[in-house]
Formats: structure tokens, C-alpha cells, sequence
């Protein structure tokens, strides 16, 4: 069996891409996805933590974050289409109406 | 599970019941009496509010230790249900008038309320992410509720694109915290630290992680730029419970994890913590200067907010003081909760549709006009800068007083120097209102004066006897079941 910093460490280069991802770029549905890959690394690492420790917890915790990122998602799509509807542009550098 | 997991829940239970029972009663209601919604709701929450204050006292845990039940959860359970009645008075007639009067807007509210509930409760990371997704969704949906208004539909996806972003970096430290020590509770955790068994390094990592993540939620500089915009474009009765809720949660899940779970960390993360609650202070106070827009002040004014509270952080690893530490953050938290009520109440009294009336300027006359009104908001601005006798200076006082005992004299200081210069923004509101000729437009309606009128009451009495509240605050301290 492979150790499980091998593990580890692809969930944290993930999470680092999905960071890396929402800091750079400028789509909304793009944002999103790379929120969702931080998310599925969290899973990954609790997965293979669980694994490793023999403990079943990690893996319960992950249906809970699933089920989390579901409901993230139904909201999120509604909100971006929304704003599509009224702006025609889901671009977020022109998201800019508030100033201050 | 047995029932008396389901009894140390029950204002929970109520809270998320009552809210699924309203949307099937929402379909028997016309559509021009959606406000019989607010009431039904309030009930609902009044319902929750007697049984959480009926529980008060006693400290015991359910749920295979994933909720605790203890001073702390009770104290907070007990802000936040009276928070979500003021959040209903302020949006009762608000929405009307704005043209959003659906019943959503109730249902929603509560939910979030429920996830708000949990937190207070919540002894486990995963509980804590939980609790925070809930708090979170409902409050997306309610930033955007005045679609198709342009400016709530971008406030409400720049909160759920940040939101959203923050529960990652909970998801993903709480993962290594895990791995760390085995384990997701907090007892669990102390235990492994204090037998050695964790892996220091992990935890460190996750720490870090969770406070950037719940650094999000309660907008502490550098993880605030969400926060100006979302309170400008939010409707403002959603602003409000925003504010005031949200931040909370988001403190009592940083109490709650880093002054019992990680406190062996300080040496590591006291620097940080003291560097962040600085620069929140510094940077709130000096950009809220130069804001005209007065959701946008307020927006800067809870940013400095969020720093006064995470002051008590540093004092994390010091035990002999942590009860004074966490009584004074409660206490903040409530005189926080009061004051912004009411604040944000003028504000929704003052604005006009289309975003009119919502510039300092638009205040100018206030005090010859409207006297009353006056006089309130101006014990909000002083509470909210800390003159006595309002609840601010006390809770000010009392933070002050906790980091000194802890020995963070720099910290104290830089408190003290950003509290003045707030002074100016507060007292310009001040100074717009008595000095400068104008024709304010204000709208007298029922539960919002009272609103008013409540919270300004209670700035000022119960900043005179505020020791009880205190001593209840300082008694809400953590279980931790052995």
C-alpha cells in the first residue's frame, strides 16, 4: 500500500490549483469549479486519513461535505444565471456597480 | 441516539421544524397577507427562545460528544433567537416597501438562524463546517433577494463566491486536523495534544486553515473585501442580520475551537492572531474615514469590530484569565448585537427605493426634524465608538481590560488609538444630523420605531447595570467533558 503522504500530498497540490484558481481567474463558473476542487481535496484527505487510521469517521465525514457541496451548488448556479440574466456577463472584474 | 440528545436540541429542532411547516402553510396564504409569514415566523422563534432559556443551566453533551451544551452554547443560542425577532421587525415593513415581500424572505431567516443555533452548540470541526453551511446558504439567497436589482445580485454572488471559497479552507483544516489527531472533537483533540499523540505539524496547518477559513466569515483584514460590497448591495434588513449573526457565529466558533482546542498552539499563533486583530482594527477604522455611503460605513465600522472581539484571541494559551477573555468577547457580542440593530434600523428608516437616502448627507436635518431619531442614532454612533454610559464603552472596557491582564499592552494601546480615531466618522454622523439644514424624508412604521426605540433604551440602561450581564457572560464558560 502506498504511504499516506502520497495521498496527502496530491490533496494538497489539488487544494493549491483550486486556490490558485480562484485568485486568478476572472469567470464565475470557473471560480466555482475551482471551489470545488478545494473542497474534493478536503475529501481526498479525509478519505485516505480514514484509510490509513482504519477509522470509518473520515469517510461519514465526506458524505457530509457531498451533500454540502450539492446544496452549494444549487444555490451558486441559481445566483450565476441570475446575474446573467440581468448583466449578460458572468465576468466578475465587471461586477463593479458598488464603489466606495 | 437517545432522547435526551433530542432534548438538548430542541430549540434546533423547533427552529428547523417550524421553518419546513412554513413553507407548506406558505401555500395557503394570498399572496397580498405575506405578512401573517412574519408573525407565524416570530412565533416560532419565540417558541425556541422559551425553550432555550427553560434549558439554561447544567452542562452535558449528546450526540456522541458532537454537541455540547453548556453556558457558552445557552448565552449564544439566547442572542441569536432574539437577534432573529429584530431581524424580523426590521424586515417586516422593509420589504413591503421594496417591492420583495415573499415569504421565502422568513423561511430563509430561520434556516440561517438554525445553522446559527448549531453553531453555539457545535464540539466538532465537522459540526462547526456544518453549521456553518447552513448559517451560509440561506444567507446567499437572502443577500440576493432583491433581484433583479443590480447591485444585490452582485452582492450576493460575490458573498457566495467568498463564502463558498472560505468553507474549502474550514474543509480542508479540518481534514488535516484529522489526520493530526485522529479525531474531529474537541475534547479529542485536547486529549491527543496533552498525551502527545498528534502530529504537531499537521494541526499547525490545519489551525491556519481554519482561521482563514472562519477569517472569512467574520471579516477579518486580510480576508475582508468581501464585506463592503455585500453589505452595500444586500438588502438592508438582510445587512442587518448579516452582521449581526453571521459575525457571531463566526466568533463562537473561533472561541470555541482556538481557546479550548488550540491553545497548546500558541506559540505559534499568538503573533499572528496579535498581527490580524491590529491590522483589523487599523484598517477598519482608517477606511471607514472616507466612506459617504452609510451602509458602507457601518460595512468598515463592523470590519473594526471584528477587530476589538479577536483582541481576546491572543489570550489564548493564558487559562487562569480565559474566563474573563471569553465573557468579555460575549460581552462585545451583545453590546455589538444591540447597537447594530438599532444603527442598522435608522438606516432602513431613512432609505428610499432605488438605494436613495443612503448617504451621510442624507441625515442632514434630522435632529431639528425628527428629534427622537436623532437622539437614538446618536447613541448608537457613541456606543458604537465607545463613550459612556452606553453598552459599547463596557464592552470595550471589558476587552481592553482582558488583554492587559493578558499582558498585551501594544495590542491595548492600539485599541485604544484606532477607538479614537473612529470618533470622527461616528460623530460626523452625528455632526451632519444637528448641524446641517436638510429635508430628510422618514418613514414612521410600527415595529421599526419600536425596534429603535428598544435598542436605544437598552444601550443606555443596561450599560448602567451591566454587571449581571457580565457575570452571565463570564459564567458561559466552555465543557470540556473528560
Amino acid at each position: 500500500m502506498l504511504p499516506v503522504s502520497y495521498f496527502i500530498g496530491l490533496a494538497a497540490v489539488l487544494f493549491a490549483i483550486g486556490t490558485l484558481g480562484v485568485l486568478i481567474r476572472r469567470n464565475a463558473i470557473i471560480i466555482f469549479m475551482s471551489v470545488e476542487l478545494m473542497l474534493n481535496a478536503g475529501n481526498l484527505a479525509f478519505v485516505s486519513f480514514a484509510r490509513a487510521f482504519g477509522l470509518l469517521d473520515g469517510q461519514i465525514f465526506v458524505f457530509f461535505i457531498m451533500a454540502m457541496a450539492a446544496a452549494e451548488v444549487a444555490v451558486g448556479l441559481a445566483l450565476i444565471v441570475d446575474i446573467f440574466h440581468t448583466k449578460q456577463s458572468i465576468d466578475i472584474d465587471q461586477m463593479n456597480s458598488m464603489k466606495g | 441516539m437517545n432522547f435526551s440528545d433530542l432534548t438538548t436540541i430542541l430549540p434546533l429542532i423547533t427552529l428547523v421544524g417550524w421553518a419546513i411547516i412554513l413553507i407548506l402553510v406558505d401555500l395557503f396564504i394570498p399572496a397580498q397577507r405575506k405578512g401573517i409569514m412574519a408573525m407565524l415566523s416570530a412565533i416560532g422563534i419565540m417558541i425556541s427562545l422559551v425553550i432555550a432559556i427553560c434549558q439554561f443551566g447544567g452542562q452535558t453533551t449528546a450526540f456522541s460528544g458532537m454537541v455540547v451544551f453548556d453556558g457558552f452554547s445557552v448565552f449564544l443560542q439566547i442572542l441569536f433567537l432574539i437577534s432573529g425577532l429584530a431581524a424580523i421587525a426590521l424586515a417586516y415593513d422593509y420589504i413591503k416597501r421594496q417591492g420583495i415581500e415573499r415569504s421565502e424572505y422568513y423561511i430563509l431567516l430561520m434556516f440561517s438562524l438554525s445553522g446559527m443555533t448549531l453553531m453555539a452548540m457545535a464540539d466538532d470541526l465537522i459540526i462547526i463546517f456544518l453549521a456553518l453551511e447552513l448559517l451560509s446558504i440561506p444567507l446567499y439567497v437572502l443577500a440576493g433577494f432583491a433581484n433583479p436589482r443590480l447591485d444585490s445580485e452582485e452582492a450576493a454572488l460575490k458573498y457566495f463566491l467568498l463564502g463558498s471559497f472560505s468553507d474549502a479552507f474550514v474543509v480542508f483544516g479540518t481534514a488535516l486536523v484529522f489526520g493530526a489527531a485522529r479525531t474531529t472533537t474537541i475534547p479529542g483533540i485536547i486529549a491527543a495534544i496533552t498525551v502527545g499523540a498528534a502530529n504537531l505539524i499537521l494541526l499547525m496547518v490545519g489551525a491556519a486553515l481554519i482561521l482563514i477559513g472562519l477569517g472569512f466569515k467574520v471579516s477579518i483584514v486580510p480576508f475582508h473585501m468581501w464585506t463592503p460590497d455585500v453589505y452595500q448591495g444586500a438588502p438592508s434588513s438582510v445587512t442587518a442580520f448579516m452582521a449581526v449573526g453571521a459575525k457571531t457565529a463566526g466568533f463562537a466558533a473561533l472561541l470555541r475551537v482556538f481557546m479550548a482546542a488550540f491553545n497548546t498552539l500558541a506559540v505559534d499563533l499568538v503573533p499572528v492572531l496579535w498581527a490580524l486583530a491590529a491590522l483589523t482594527m487599523i484598517l477598519g477604522n482608517i477606511t471607514a474615514i472616507v466612506q459617504g455611503n452609510i451602509k458602507r460605513l457601518l460595512a468598515y465600522s463592523s470590519i473594526a469590530h471584528t477587530g476589538y472581539i479577536s483582541m481576546v484571541l491572543v489570550t489564548i494559551n493564558q487559562s487562569r484569565i480565559t474566563q474573563h477573555a471569553v465573557g468579555a468577547a460575549l460581552f462585545y457580542l451583545v453590546a455589538y448585537a444591540v447597537t447594530s440593530f438599532g444603527a442598522w434600523a435608522v438606516v432602513i428608516t431613512l432609505e428610499h427605493s432605488e438605494g436613495k437616502g443612503l448617504n451621510v448627507e442624507d441625515y442632514a436635518g434630522l435632529g431639528r426634524k425628527y428629534p427622537a431619531l436623532a437622539a437614538a442614532m446618536t447613541v448608537f454612533m457613541l456606543s458604537f465608538t465607545g463613550v459612556p454610559p452606553t453598552l459599547g464603552f463596557l464592552g470595550k472596557f471589558y476587552i481592553f481590560r482582558a488583554v492587559l491582564e493578558g499582558g498585551y499592552v501594544g495590542l491595548a494601546i492600539i485599541g485604544v488609538l484606532t477607538s479614537l480615531v473612529s470618533a470622527y466618522y461616528y460623530l460626523r454622523v452625528v455632526v451632519v444630523m444637528y448641524m446641517r439644514e436638510g429635508e430628510p424624508l422618514v418613514r414612521k412604521e410600527f415595529w421599526l420605531s419600536s425596534t429603535i426605540f428598544m435598542t436605544a433604551i437598552a444601550t443606555v440602561i443596561v450599560s448602567i447595570f451591566s454587571t449581571p450581564l457580565f457575570t452571565w457572560a463570564s459564567k458561559g464558560i466552555m465543557f470540556i467533558p473528560k
